[in-house]
Parts: C-alpha cells; sequence; structure tokens
C-alpha cells in the first residue's frame, strides 16, 4: 500500500511541475504588456520602461518562473501588477464568493440528484423514471447562462425575489448574501444535477443487478433493506468520484455565471486579470486550480485503491 | 442489429430528427437564407417577430432567422471539426497505451490525460483565444484539446478488455505486430464506443463554442453565432425578449437532439440493455 | 482662515439640522470600470480619475462641471509680462486627510514627481514645459516655464496633476490621501470603493456623508443594478438602448451630457492604401453617421466632422464637407484606383461604441466595394498590436482627453498623420496666450485635419447617466473622466 502511495505521490508532483511550466509558458506568451496597459494611450517610451522596472518585468524569464515557483511553495503567491496588492489576498478575497458557490451549487445538485436517481433507478421504466431521464435529458441540453439569463428576468427583474447581480459582501448579512447566490447556484447546479442524477441512476441500477443483492434479497431482506444497506453504499462510489470533480471544476468553472450575476469570484478575477494583462495573477490562480483538481484526482485514486486492492497493481 | 433497430428505438428517431433539422438549416443556409445577413439596416431594426421577419429582426435591422441559420453552420462546423480532432489524436494514443498497457509509454499517455483534464478548459480556452486572438480555429482548438483525453480514455478502456480476448491471442501467436492488431482488430471493435461518445462531444462541444461565443471569444462579426446573439440580446432582454428566445431554443433543441440520438445509439450497440429493454 | 472653518462650521450645522427628518446622506453609485489603484498621478486609467478626482485629491486649479478652469487649491494666480513666470497663491489652512499642513512644499513634490526622469506620469506631456518649480514661503509657489504656454493652468487641472503628499506617497496606491471633500475609507477589490465625509475640509463640506462607488462592467449587469435600485445612480451607463426604459420609470431620471471624446475611425495614414488621401476622403463618404449613431449609441451622439468637441465654442461644424454620400465614395475610390475596392482590417477595442459601431461601418464600407476583416481586441491587445505597433487599417476608438487636437501634431502618433504645416501650427498655438488668436489657430487646426480626412469623424460620445429621481447635483456633462460628489444631495 506505501508502495502505490508512494507512486501516486511522484506522479502528483511531476504533474504539478509540468503543469506549472506550461501555465507559465503559455502566460508569458500572451501579447500585451502589463505596463504599457496601465499607462494607456498618452504614455511616453521611457515612462512604461520606469514602470516594467518597478514591477520587476525586467528580469529573465527562468528567473521569474522560479521566483513564482519558490513563492508558491512558500505560499506566497506574488504581488498583482495592476492592483500592487497581494494575490493571495486577492485569491482569498474571491474565495468567500466562489467557494460558498460552489458548495451551494453541489448541495442543490446533490439534494434534486439523489432521489431523483434513486427514484428513477428502483422505479425503472415507471412514469417517474420517465420523467426524470426526460428533465435530466433537457438540463444537460440547457446552456447555463441562457437559463441563468431567463431566470434573471423572470426572479430578479419581474418578481424581485432574488439580486440581478452582484455580491453585498458577508457583512451585509446571510440572508443578502444568499438572496445574491441563490440564482447563480441554481444555474451552476441545473446541468450537474442532471449529470449527477444521470450517473445515480445508472450506478444503482448497475449494483441492483449483481450478484449480492440477489443474494441479500433470497436471505430474506425487504427490497428496501437491500437498497439502504447494500446496493447504495456500492453505487456511492463513482457518484462520490463525479461530486469531486464537479466540486473541483465549479471553482472556476462558474466563470460565464460569474458574468452573467456580475459576481466578483474567482472566475472574474480571472478573466479580468487576463483582459489587462494581470500575468502573475492568471499563473496564480489557474495553477491553483489545477492543483485543487489534481489533488482531487490523487485522493480518489487512494480511495479507490484502498476500496479495491487489484487496482493498485493494475494501474 | 439492423435498420429495425435504429427505426424502433424513439429516443433515436426523435434525435435524429431534430439533429436532422438543424443539420439541413445550416445546409441550406450556404444557397440561400430568407434575408442577407451581413448587411444593417438601422430603420428596421427591433422588429417583433411577424411576416416577413417570422423570428423578428436584431439592433442593427438583421434577419433574427436568417442569423439562426448561418449560426447553426457555425456551431455545428466547429463542434464536428473539434470532435474529429479529439479522434484523430485521441483515438491512436488510446490504442497505442492499450497495446502497451503497463509501459511508461501508457504511463506517460494517461498521465498526460489525467493533466489536461486538470485544467480549468473554459479558461485554458480564454488563454488560447487570448494568445492567437479570437476567431473560429481558435475555438475549435481550445474545445478540440479536450476531447483528446476523452477519446484517448475512452479507446484504451475499450481496448483493453479486447486484449485479453481469445482471437487477439492468436492473432498475436501468428506474428501480427501490435500496430496492425490495433488497427485490423481492436479498432473495429470499439468503433461502436467511439461513435456513442462522437455524439457526445459534439453535443458538449456545441455548448462550449455557444459558450465561448457568448463571452465573446468565438468567430467574430459579422458572422453570426447563437452564442454571441445571445451576448447581444442581454441588454436587451427585458423589450426584447424574443431576441433572446431564439437563439437559445437553437442550442437546446440541437444539443438535445444529439443527445437523445446518443442515448439511442448506446441501447442500439448494447446487446445486453437491448434485451432487457423488450 | 478661522472664518471659514466658521462658516463651513456652520453650513454643516445647517445641514444636520436640515436633514433631521431623514433625507438620505450615503449614495452608491455605479461605475463600468474598478480603477487599478488610486493613484491619478501613476496611470492612465480614466477609472482611477471617476473615484478620486475632486472627491479625494485636488490640484491647483480643477474642472467645473461645463469644461472650465476654476481654482482649486490656488485661490489665485499672477503672471508675468512674458509668461514665462506664474506666482500661485495657495489656500490657506488646508489639512492632507492624514492630518499634515497642506504647503508650498507638496506642490514642488508633486510636479518634480510628476515631470522626474523616472516618472510614471502617463500625461508627462502635461507638464513638458515646466523649467523649475519653487516654493517662496509656505502659501506661494512660482512656477518657471521654458516657453509661454495658453494651456498651462488647463493642464493643471487634469488628473494627473493633482496635489500628493511625500508623507503618504508610500502607500497612495492603495489609501489615497488628498485634500479633497472625502476621505478614502475602504476598497473591496473587484467590487466597490467607499469614501467618508472629510470633517475638516477646507471649502463647502458635501452634503453626502458617505458614497460607496460600486463597479459592474457587464452592461446588462448594469442594467440590472439600476433597476433592483442596488445602486442610486449610474454614471456612464454603459447601455443605451436601455435608457428609454429608464426614462418611462418615474424612479428614475436619466442624464444626457456631453464629454470630450471624439469617437473616430482611426486611420493608418502611413498604410498603403490610406496614405492617399482619396482613399481616405472616399471612407469619410462612405459613412453614414447618423445610421452609426442611431444603431450603436440608440441615438445618443453629435456628429462631428473633425477631430473637436462640439460643446466647445471654438468648435467649427465640418460635417458638411464628408456627408454621406456612397456614390461619390466609389468614385473617389475608382479615381485612387480601386475600382473593385479592396481589403482591409478593422480592429475594434471592447467598448460598445466600438463593437457595435464596427458592424454597422463595416456593412457600409462593404457597400462602396471595402471589405473589412473584423477582430475584437482587448484593451492590452489593442494597446499592443494598434496603437504601440500600428499594426492595423482601421480601427474605432474615442479620444476622451480634454483638448487633444495636439496629438495631430505627433508623427509618431498611432494613426501617423505627418503634417509639418499642422506640426508648427501647434507649437504656435501652444506658445500664444491671446484668447482670439487662439480661437482662430484652433479653427485652423480642425479645417486641416478635416479637409486631409486624416481620420474618420463619427460622433462625439454623449455622457450618460441614470439616477435616482431624488438625486439633484450629479454631473451630466463629463469635461474630465470625474465623478464629483460634492455638490450632490438627496432632495427630501
Amino acid at each position: 500500500m506505501l508502495r502505490y502511495i508512494l507512486k501516486r505521490l511522484q506522479a502528483l508532483l511531476i504533474s504539478l511541475v509540468v503543469a506549472s511550466l506550461v501555465i507559465f509558458s503559455a502566460v508569458e506568451i500572451v501579447p500585451g504588456d502589463p505596463a504599457s496597459f496601465m499607462l494607456g494611450i498618452n504614455a511616453q517610451e521611457d515612462t512604461i520602461m520606469a514602470l516594467r522596472e518597478q514591477l520587476g518585468l525586467n528580469v529573465s524569464l527562468t528567473q521569474r518562473y522560479f521566483t513564482w515557483v519558490t513563492g508558491m511553495i512558500q505560499g506566497d503567491f506574488g504581488t498583482s501588477y495592476t492592483y500592487r496588492t497581494p494575490v493571495s489576498d486577492m485569491i482569498s478575497e474571491r474565495m468567500v464568493i466562489s467557494l460558498p458557490l460552489a458548495i451551494y451549487a453541489l448541495t442543490l445538485s446533490t439534494l434534486i440528484a439523489f432521489p431523483a436517481g434513486i427514484i428513477a433507478a428502483t422505479r425503472r421504466g415507471s412514469v417517474a423514471d420517465v420523467s426524470v431521464m426526460g428533465v435530466t435529458q433537457l438540463g444537460v441540453a440547457i446552456p447555463n447562462f441562457w437559463f441563468a439569463m431567463l431566470m434573471v428576468v423572470v426572479f430578479a427583474i419581474n418578481l424581485r425575489w432574488f439580486s440581478a447581480g452582484g455580491f453585498p459582501g458577508w457583512d451585509a448579512g446571510f440572508f443578502a448574501a444568499m438572496k445574491a447566490l441563490t440564482l447563480p447556484a441554481i444555474a451552476l447546479a441545473l446541468p450537474q444535477a442532471s449529470i449527477l442524477a444521470r450517473v445515480m441512476r445508472s450506478s444503482l441500477l448497475d449494483t441492483l443487478s449483481e450478484d449480492f443483492i440477489r443474494t441479500a434479497r433470497a436471505k430474506g431482506l425487504t427490497r428496501r433493506q437491500t437498497l439502504w444497506r447494500h446496493a447504495l453504499r456500492n453505487a456511492l462510489i463513482p457518484v462520490l468520484t463525479i461530486i469531486g470533480l464537479q466540486f473541483a471544476f465549479l471553482l472556476a468553472g462558474g466563470i460565464i455565471i460569474e458574468k452573467v450575476f456580475f459576481l466578483p469570484g474567482l472566475g472574474q478575477l480571472i478573466f479580468q486579470a487576463i483582459t489587462q494583462r494581470d500575468l502573475i495573477v492568471v499563473e496564480s490562480v489557474v495553477m491553483l486550480l489545477v492543483f485543487a483538481v489534481i489533488l482531487v484526482n490523487f485522493t480518489v485514486d487512494l480511495a479507490y485503491g484502498l476500496a479495491d486492492p487489484r487496482l493498485r497493481r493494475s494501474r | 442489429m439492423n435498420a429495425a433497430h435504429f427505426l424502433r428505438s424513439r429516443s433515436f428517431m426523435l434525435g435524429l430528427i431534430l439533429t436532422l433539422i438543424f443539420v439541413f438549416a445550416a445546409l441550406i443556409s450556404f444557397l440561400w437564407t430568407p434575408y442577407e445577413i451581413d448587411g444593417v439596416d438601422i430603420p428596421n431594426k427591433l422588429h417583433a417577430p411577424a411576416w416577413p421577419n417570422l423570428l423578428g429582426t436584431d439592433q442593427y435591422g438583421r434577419d433574427v432567422l436568417s442569423m439562426i441559420m448561418v449560426g447553426a453552420r457555425v456551431s455545428i462546423a466547429v463542434a464536428l471539426v473539434a470532435v474529429t480532432i479529439g479522434m484523430v489524436i485521441g483515438v491512436p494514443l488510446g490504442l497505442a497505451a492499450a497495446a502497451k498497457k503497463g509501459t511508461w509509454w501508457d504511463e506517460i499517455i494517461m498521465r498526460g490525460n489525467d493533466l489536461v483534464f486538470a485544467f480549468p478548459s473554459l479558461v485554458i480556452a480564454i488563454l488560447i483565444t487570448a494568445i492567437f486572438g479570437a476567431s473560429a480555429i481558435n475555438a475549435i482548438i481550445a474545445i478540440g484539446i479536450f476531447n483528446i483525453p476523452v477519446f484517448a480514455r475512452i479507446t484504451r478502456g475499450g481496448a483493453l478488455s479486447l486484449w485479453e480476448r481469445d482471437y487477439i491471442l492468436s492473432a498475436r501467436v501468428a506474428g501480427k505486430s501490435p500496430a496492425r492488431i490495433s488497427i485490423e482488430h481492436i479498432l473495429p471493435n470499439v468503433m461502436n464506443l467511439l461513435i456513442v461518445q462522437g455524439t457526445i462531444q459534439f453535443s458538449l462541444g456545441i455548448l462550449a463554442e455557444a459558450g465561448l461565443s457568448f463571452v465573446g471569444l468565438g468567430v467574430q462579426p459579422p458572422t453570426p453565432s447563437w452564442g454571441r446573439m445571445l451576448a447581444d440580446s442581454q441588454t436587451l432582454v427585458y423589450s426584447y425578449a424574443y431576441l433572446a428566445l431564439f437563439p437559445g431554443l437553437a442550442i437546446v433543441l440541437t444539443v438535445l437532439g444529439l443527445n437523445l440520438m446518443g442515448d439511442g445509439l448506446r441501447d442500439i450497440f448494447d446487446p445486453k440493455v437491448r434485451k432487457s429493454r423488450t | 482662515m478661522s472664518l471659514r472653518k466658521l462658516t463651513t462650521a456652520v453650513s454643516m450645522a445647517a445641514l444636520i439640522t436640515g436633514t433631521a427628518h431623514a433625507a438620505q446622506t450615503d449614495i452608491t453609485v455605479g461605475l463600468q470600470l474598478e480603477p487599478p489603484h488610486l493613484d491619478p498621478t501613476s496611470a492612465a486609467a480614466g477609472a482611477i480619475d471617476q473615484v478620486v478626482y475632486s472627491n479625494i485629491f485636488e490640484g491647483l486649479t480643477r474642472f467645473g462641471s461645463d469644461g472650465s478652469v476654476n481654482p482649486g487649491l490656488a485661490s489665485s494666480w499672477d503672471i508675468s509680462e512674458d509668461g514665462l513666470t506664474w506666482t500661485f497663491h495657495l489656500v490657506e489652512g488646508v489639512k492632507f486627510h492624514d492630518g499634515t499642513d497642506f504647503e508650498a512644499t507638496d506642490v514642488v513634490f508633486s510636479l518634480d514627481r510628476a515631470r522626474a526622469e523616472d516618472s510614471v506620469n502617463a500625461q508627462k506631456a502635461l507638464f513638458e514645459g515646466i523649467e523649475s518649480v519653487d516654493a517662496v514661503d509656505a502659501h506661494t509657489v512660482k512656477i518657471t516655464l521654458s516657453a509661454p504656454n495658453g494651456n498651462f493652468l488647463f493642464n493643471l487641472a487634469w488628473g494627473d496633476a493633482v496635489i500628493v503628499a511625500p508623507e503618504s506617497i508610500e502607500t497612495i496606491t492603495t489609501k489615497p490621501v488628498g485634500t479633497g471633500a472625502f476621505t478614502f475609507a475602504n476598497w473591496v477589490q473587484g467590487d466597490a470603493i467607499t469614501i467618508t465625509r472629510n470633517a475638516d475640509y477646507w471649502g463647502d463640506a458635501p452634503a453626502l456623508e458617505s458614497a460607496t462607488f460600486k463597479f459592474i462592467s457587464e452592461p446588462s449587469a448594469a442594467f440590472n443594478a439600476v433597476m433592483a435600485e442596488d445602486v442610486d445612480a449610474f454614471s456612464g451607463f454603459p447601455a443605451p438602448e436601455n435608457l428609454a426604459l429608464f426614462e418611462a420609470d418615474p424612479r428614475f431620471q436619466v442624464l444626457v451630457g456631453s464629454t470630450e471624446g471624439e469617437t473616430i475611425l482611426s486611420t493608418n495614414n502611413k498604410m498603403p492604401p490610406f496614405d492617399n488621401v482619396k482613399v481616405r476622403e472616399a471612407l469619410a463618404h462612405a459613412i453614414d453617421r447618423q445610421a452609426i449613431i442611431d444603431g450603436a449609441m440608440f441615438g445618443f451622439g453629435t456628429p462631428i466632422g473633425t477631430h473637436f468637441a462640439p460643446h466647445n465654442p471654438d468648435y467649427v461644424d465640418l460635417t458638411g464637407g464628408s456627408e454621406y454620400d456612397p456614390d461619390k465614395a466609389r468614385a473617389l475610390l475608382a479615381e485612387a484606383g480601386f475600382a473593385d475596392g479592396f481589403t482591409t482590417t478593422l480592429k475594434l477595442p471592447p467598448p460598445s461604441y466600438a463593437r457595435r459601431g464596427g458592424e454597422i461601418i463595416a456593412a457600409q464600407l462593404r457597400d462602396v466595394g471595402i471589405e473589412t476583416e473584423i477582430t475584437n481586441l482587448e484593451w492590452a491587445q489593442w494597446l499592443e498590436e494598434v496603437f504601440r505597433g500600428k499594426d492595423f487599417g482601421l480601427t474605432i476608438v474615442s479620444h476622451t482627453e480634454p483638448f487633444d487636437i495636439g496629438i495631430y501634431a505627433r508623427p509618431e502618433y498611432y494613426f501617423q498623420y505627418d503634417n509639418a504645416d499642422f506640426q508648427a501650427l501647434m507649437d504656435d498655438l501652444t506658445a500664444e496666450t491671446d484668447p482670439a488668436k487662439r480661437s482662430e489657430m484652433v479653427a485652423t487646426a480642425q479645417k486641416t485635419i478635416s479637409g486631409d480626412y486624416v481620420n474618420g469623424y463619427l460622433f462625439q460620445l454623449a455622457s450618460l447617466s441614470v439616477a435616482n429621481a431624488k438625486i439633484q447635483g450629479l454631473w451630466a456633462n463629463a469635461p474630465t473622466q470625474a465623478t464629483d460628489l460634492t455638490g450632490v444631495s438627496w432632495t427630501d
């Protein structure tokens, strides 16, 4: 087992190094100079050079890469070119929106998907099953930003139940914050819930047809008992994997939804930073997100390894 | 599996019809659209749906129906090419990984796959367009890159189980090279899997193209695209809701059609499911 | 000084008692762009001035809402006979927000910093003619110029010329310390900046106790925020198509004013075929300005025929020289040897006047045989490719700096207009201080660039604001990029 963990850990580290190289070189070839962006159209060449010097842009690429990486290892993500504040502060400011939003969306999607998936699987072919399949089919097909636009028109502008956009901050109170996050969370949850419900259903169907379920039924357990005690637990593994990955992606995947609702979250930060050529922010945030996904993958791998000893050898 | 199986699958047929409607709309748009879409006609702007502009006109006075028809061809073309890129690169990688299972070759391909998966796709798409500029080609590349690991993984998965089969073993004993076995025996047998996955990636591609255009990173004006039509309608939606409605419906129906087709195909190709259904 | 303090205190007391029946004293103002930081003297971002100009920072002179130049921290000034020595008498008793005194040395520091070798001031050219800045005594500053400068008071009114203090310069980007009527309170990056009333303000106390600037860049989100009353006012409202909705709603008032933004179809004068004046003239006749104003700005904007603001008394209406006439455009193109037209690039920065105007212009040009390849660029890319790289055929941009016709005298400027006569004219204009002669020269300048069809002159950008119907004192015009809140109040 230890060898397995070490091997996975080694893969994780290699992935991180490769990812950091890819991100750094990709971001550095983006055309556009942060200094000239900041100084605008009347700036003189010597002024731009003076600002480049101030921002530390006049050192070699390799030197900048190593400064960046060693900084990150120590938890220092550098200083934003445009805002002149530590990137880590900016990330944590955005995280207080993106993280709750991702959790909110995931909670909604799980709350919808679990019952829907279970009902569909246990009453296969019933009206309930057919409608769950139909609705989820639609849920996957609707672009979430379009759904968001329509919800804003109905629930924010016409009915004024929720905020149409923006975020008042947590200082404004829990209720005000939830008012701002509810529509975005629903928009994000819609496709996720649809996918999750379908995975739940098919995974449960697979387990229900396996031998040990039949054995359990033969031993005299009721359908309900078999479902809760045996089937669900086994069907949950693929579902949890999907949830883990969805969470990592929701953190940044809300970028379009954040744009529609004008939420100052991580996604907006990246978008803004790219247009302002705030390269250090782009690099650090993308790296952080990649790190999150790689970490989830790693944990999932470990969990699988623990659950199924065969995998340790085969993968 | 024969024609009857296809005809009998309700979801396949429904999906096929929906998809064909938009494919035809796209094809017809090459020859004819109700109105020219590259001329602006400011005096005729923002007419509500009515004859002769069945779906109304936009803020430049262009016919929305005509734009949706041309938008169909943009969406379909971008998604189709992106899927092709994913298949052309991903399938050989998957075949090679399966053939060399357990070697460093396999490890590199699969780790590389994981790495691509680990990148937030939309952010990378934004980066790509920031570097190379927003255009249809770059949207295709941005979407296509993320199709590669999908096809590599599914090919490898399908191929791995095939490599254990007796007839593959006998082919190996007969001295055929792994490459030849992959092409002659493995590939035809994973084709069904690939077609089903291809349909699904196609639909995801349409959604991704719409998303990229929505944030202004897809095809550039004056070529219309569904996503940009939606983005342009954002500030007008309160007074002119139809501007947001029709392009959105076009996306939903196309994606729905492709997904239904994919589901239908999966059932048709998988005899186990087919039996249990009947 | 004590008298001023007293009147301030009295007026404040009056205000407090007057507002006792609950007129609101705070305001949330929506702005489209968030400033990158808060030092107006080290970045070009108009977004910085939108927040700090006149509210937090003040200069020796200041712009009024009609574009006039008024006394600011300098209450008066004397000019020597030869126009080279300017003596500014500073307002006494002024304190910076950190409690330090505002004195002549602060003026010396600020101006020396702006014109220094390693200065990162985005408008360094404003200070070019300054030979030396000296403190005569604590409240008198003497500025010596190398040549007479008719624009000097105007230059000092810019946000880039505000007075900063050496004590707080280290932290100016995040904690700006000025002399203005409001002090900086808080900044939630990506969201909002809050300022509060400066109790020790030297001038008339503002009616507002605090103000929050909320940054909403998406036009649709801006509309939503106003409609849902999340913001009380939106200065520089980005979606003109929605103004009719606000006008029809008694909760809101719509302010339409002028800006200094000449929106032009910038043309690369060095790139064939645009180096041929006939081709540029054809461009001018191919463009239907009114269709662009109607289509892109929903009717808001004034047609212009040269690079000059129509609300300026010296403006000459030259739109007649480039009236919409596609046949004439085709004929001119044929004359220039492009009977079959040609293909060029049209690179568009993010604002909607450019993106929407671009689609309309592309269609109009196609009509006379000119094909354009449209590329949408982010500002950073636009600066790199178009502005610095000069890699473009056509682009659309609004030049928002006030009185900036001088850019046509810079042959290296991105549209690369090189006319020695015009350059000489501008040199003379800078040195000329007689108003009548200046007017005449400015008129000649306008006619010259219009007659040379340097760029396609489209329209003067309108300043569009929406506000709660109960707010008064907001600037309708935007003579500089500012949201001056010192005179803003709620009516009940």
